[in-house]
């Protein structure tokens, strides 16, 4: 990554620094609640009926998930309404772009900030479902990696259309419509065999489902080679593309 | 080398489309270093899409730019990393307070924290901001926003200094502050490239100003050059009761002046001498509402020239 992205990522830590005490629940708390009802609460009852979720115990199967699940959740805020404010509220990237920075470092040295606080929110997390006793593995440590692979591979596309976007209208849309179900179907809360014949391609399509695939197979040490690159290839497919596609709205979008 | 001195700026043939909508429509001018060079014009003449390109971050549609004698297509940041640029609309960091804008911004430029520590406070010192150093930018007054985005647009201490309509919507006192702050930059010997829609603005502050309109230079040369060419020393203000009076009054000042402008409210008499004017105007038998003499300014050059005044 070039210097000159780096600066953005330093502006992005300068904010945090002054803001952090209020993004601490969104990124640190609320998945662990999550995990602690879901895995605790809901697995309880899910073991207690005999019945393993694909061969793992329920706080197993879902603490990759929701990993993965949260690690999209954070990549689709930061891509949008931040952009917008960047681009047209407060023009702020209008401002970097006056300096050596260029619109590519803007959207990179923004990536680079997401996938950074990925890493910090997983690594808690992580550390929280272990001690509950949700990761068998000491492979999950790469649960860590997969989660900012498949949180980057949600910002590069996603960035890459809202700087193209005068409005926010249909922000919201693409967060319940888009999102939202992702969030619930993409295999995080139960196998997507669960489906509907119809709507498995869909899951099976979803970047999601890959980065969800990807971070089990790290909690749960059950690498089977093929499985895991075809995930990670994917998710590097959408990333790659997504990124291409972004240097070109974000330039397009700050030269006016 | 020998030659003549590189320009800091230097367009051929500039020009800027949108869509088909025709921005800058290929204008001709140098901007040599140390001067403060402005654009007068109205809205939509094209001043801040000139800017932008000069800014290096809007890419020529077709002629040529050269910046502190580089290609801004090829060398945009480096050209960037030499100039400071306070665009007409604010850009500061809502996000941060004042001097965190002041550092951040240093550091978009690679500048070290040392280095960004003694200019942060000299620059606070400069925009009389060092009391609200840890406000956030939010509350501020428009005049103290202005300082701050000017101070920002130094923490690199730049060569030239990209000023997009600096005063526009500021009350007197705060204009008159900014004017101060301006003229010191200049008088240390940065060169300035300024928009504006205040003739008294352009008056103030440039050595030399184009005339801009519809994407076009109209005229060129310093406010007194400009002034002497297309208007005169002196000019009388004629007001009329009623525009039927106006029309009325017309052929009878026929001649009065070397050049008669009506308007809607009023006719103005471009002259060498305004009394001598008024004079004959009384003995031809016209008696408007209300008489003034005055000095032939850069609004009359405007006038003149596109026969629109700068605020249509
Ligand atoms: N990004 C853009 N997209 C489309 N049209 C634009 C864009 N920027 C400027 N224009 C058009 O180009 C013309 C010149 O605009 P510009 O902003 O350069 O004028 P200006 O002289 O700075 O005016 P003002 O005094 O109002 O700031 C206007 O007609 C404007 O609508
Ligand atoms: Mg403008």
């Amino acid at each position: 990554m070039p210097t000159t992205a780096l600066r953005v990522v330093e502006r992005e830590a300068r904010v945090f620094r002054r803001l952090w005490r209020g993004t601490v629940f969104s990124a640190f708390v609320t998945p662990v609640l999550f995990l602690a009802a879901l895995g605790l609460g809901l697995g309880g009852l899910v073991d207690e009926g005999g019945g393993l979720v694909a061969g793992l115990p329920y706080l197993v199967f879902v603490t990759p998930g929701l990993l993965a699940a949260t690690a999209m959740q954070t990549a689709a805020g930061d891509a949008l309404w931040p952009v917008m404010l960047g681009t047209k509220w407060a023009r702020t990237f209008h401002a970097m772009v006056a300096t050596p920075l260029r619109p590519s470092d803007v959207y990179t040295g923004l990536m680079a900030w997401t996938a950074l606080r990925i890493t910090l929110s997983a690594t808690v997390f992580l550390i929280v479902g272990a001690a509950l006793g949700g990761v068998p593995s000491a492979w999950g440590v790469l649960a860590v990696p997969a989660a900012v692979l498949c949180g980057t591979a949600f910002f590069a596309p996603l960035a890459a259309y809202s700087a193209t976007q005068h409005t926010e209208v249909s922000f919201p849309l693409i967060m319940r419509l888009g999102v939202m179900p992702l969030f619930l179907f993409s295999g995080t809360f139960f196998p997507v065999e669960q489906l509907p014949g119809w709507a498995r391609p869909v899951a099976l399509a979803s970047p999601l489902w890959h980065g969800v695939e990807l971070a089990r197979s790290a909690t749960t040490g059950t690498f089977d080679g093929s499985g895991a690159v075809g995930h990670v290839l994917v998710l590097v497919a959408v990333l790659t593309l997504g990124w291409y596609a972004g240097t070109r709205t974000w330039a397009r979008r700050l030269a006016g | 080398m020998a030659g003549a001195p590189e320009a800091l700026v230097e367009a051929r043939s500039l020009t800027k489309h949108f869509g088909r909508h025709v921005a800058v429509d290929g204008i001709d001018f140098r901007v040599e270093r140390g001067e403060a060079f402005g654009f007068l014009g109205p809205n939509g003449a094209g001043k801040s899409s000139t800017m932008r390109m000069i800014g290096c971050v809007s890419p020529l549609t077709g002629g040529e730019l050269r910046v502190l004698g580089m290609d801004p297509s090829r060398d945009g940041p480096r050209i960037r990393a030499r100039l400071g640029v306070v665009p007409q609309e604010d850009t500061l960091d809502t996000e941060l307070t004042v001097s965190d804008n002041l550092a951040i911004y240093g550091r978009y430029f690679g500048l070290s924290r040392a280095v960004i520590r003694e200019r942060t406070e000299e620059l606070l010192e400069f925009a009389k901001l060092t009391e609200r150093r840890h406000d956030r930018v939010d509350p501020l007054s428009g005049g103290m926003k202005r300082r701050l985005t000017i101070a920002r647009a130094l923490i690199n201490r730049p060569e030239a200094l990209l000023l997009d309509e600096p005063t526009t919507g500021l009350d007197p006192q705060a204009r008159h502050l900014l004017w101060d702050r301006l003229y010191r930059l200049k008088q240390e010997g940065v060169t300035l490239v300024l928009t504006t829609h205040y003739m008294e603005e352009a008056e103030q502050l440039c050595d030399r100003l184009v005339i801009m309109d519809r994407g076009r230079i109209a005229a060129e040369g310093s406010p007194r050059e400009l002034i002497a060419r297309h208007a005169t020393r002196e000019v009388v203000e004629l007001r009329f009761p009623s525009a039927g009076d106006l029309q009325a009054a017309l052929p009878r000042l026929a001649g009065v002046a070397e050049r008669v402008e009506p308007l809607a409210d009023r006719v103005l008499a471009y002259t060498g001498d305004g009394d001598a004017t008024v004079a004959t105007i009384a003995g031809n038998g016209v008696h408007p509402a209300s008489v003034l003499v005055r000095r032939g300014t850069l609004e009359d050059v405007f006038l003149v020239l596109t026969g629109r005044t700068l605020e249509d």
